[in-house]
């Protein structure tokens, strides 16, 4: 027993080094929980981005879920995101708004002439000031927004299309399941 | 380092460096040294970039700011503060906190306004509560096992060391501990 104990000491140190590899495969060591969930989203009131001069309120989006997509045109992982957005934004049960973060709009509108539109609204944070009320700190980033304008998920990163089957989609027929 | 000099065939070049390296010769070295001085130089300019002036009430205020960064972490980078940080959320941060400075928040004001929306994460100094406990008191809690282990071990050590006595020498027990 006593030649085992250094043995046994080693092979929990073993046990722990997997354990902490195993840990970080499964999460995002970078991603911040937001303090924000299940709790009301910010107030914001923001201009869309094709029409500067409306502007769109919290209170104008309650009544209806919806997914508050966190992009922009300098974001490259945003790319990688863009197209399965694209491909689900028909079914997703939910509107799919844009957000776009800190953005020169006409590079916007260029990054969505060349990559496609999948949004039913968007709107336009240029300064970058309302997404601090959200915790956003980088893009992309999601918040998935439920009628009563409470955040119910939030994802951080792009949404891949494992995120979506295994995270996004089930959040969303959580939510729509409880409140219909 | 090595790989900077590019004289002759790669391996000949790395032979060359090496041998300047041990006997410690001039011209190598002496560029080893340029090289050396000029990322000391090129490291203080990105830091001193990393903290845009900022317009100040006064020189108290400035070193309020710059302690209240200290403390806090860069959600992007997550190795460095904000007040470090050339993220473009730190600068947005650090230009939100002097915002909030000039309204006359205090310090804990400004870091609960971050944990709201950037939770505990944004502090260095974590709060102690019922998340961070293990945080707080795990080293503590290996120590005391470390020390039991050892305790223990020596204990055993004692009492064997007493045994072999009262046998006497004939064992040689050096390969029992």
């Amino acid at each position: 027993m006593n030649r085992l104990l250094p043995f046994i000491g080693f092979m929990l140190l073993v046990a722990l080094f997997g354990f902490g590899i195993w840990w970080n495969t499964r999460h995002d060591p970078n991603a911040i929980p937001t303090p924000l969930l299940n709790k009301p989203a910010p107030a914001f009131n923001l201009p869309k981005l094709y029409e500067p001069a409306q502007t769109v309120s919290k209170a104008d989006l309650l009544g209806q879920p919806y997914l508050l997509n966190v992009f922009a045109s300098w974001c490259i992982e945003c790319g990688v995101e863009h197209p399965v957005l694209e491909a689900a934004a028909p079914t997703l049960g939910v509107k799919l708004v844009g957000y776009n973060y800190k953005d020169a709009p006409a590079d916007a509108k260029g990054w969505l002439a060349a990559h496609g539109n999948p949004y039913a609204l968007l709107i336009a944070d240029e300064s970058g000031q309302t997404a601090l009320d959200f915790g956003v700190y980088g893009a992309p980033e999601s918040f998935l927004i439920d009628a009563k304008g409470v955040i119910r998920y939030k994802h951080i990163g792009p949404i891949t299309p494992d995120v979506l089957a295994t995270k996004l989609k089930p959040a969303i027929a959580a939510m729509l399941k409880e409140a219909p | 380092m090595i790989r900077f000099n590019h004289r002759g065939s790669p391996l000949a070049g790395d032979a060359l460096a090496m041998k300047n390296i041990t006997t410690g010769a001039s011209p190598a070295s002496g560029l080893l040294r340029v090289i050396f001085m000029a990322m000391l130089v090129f490291a203080g300019a990105v830091h001193a970039q990393a903290i845009e002036p900022m317009p100040f009430a006064n020189h108290a205020q400035e070193l309020r700011f710059q302690h209240l960064t200290q403390q806090l972490r860069c959600p992007m980078c997550q190795n460095e503060t904000l007040a470090d940080s050339n993220a473009p959320i730190a600068r947005d941060l650090r230009n939100q906190i002097f915002k909030l400075m000039q309204q006359g928040r205090s310090d804990d004001e400004i870091r609960q306004y971050l944990v709201a929306r950037y939770s505990d994460y944004i502090l260095y100094n974590p709060p102690l509560k019922a998340g961070t406990v293990l945080l707080w008191f795990g080293p503590l809690l290996i120590l005391l096992g470390g020390g039991g282990v050892v305790l223990v071990a020596l204990r055993k050590r004692r009492r064997d060391g007493v045994e072999a006595t009262t046998v006497g020498e004939s064992a040689d027990n050096g390969e029992d501990w």
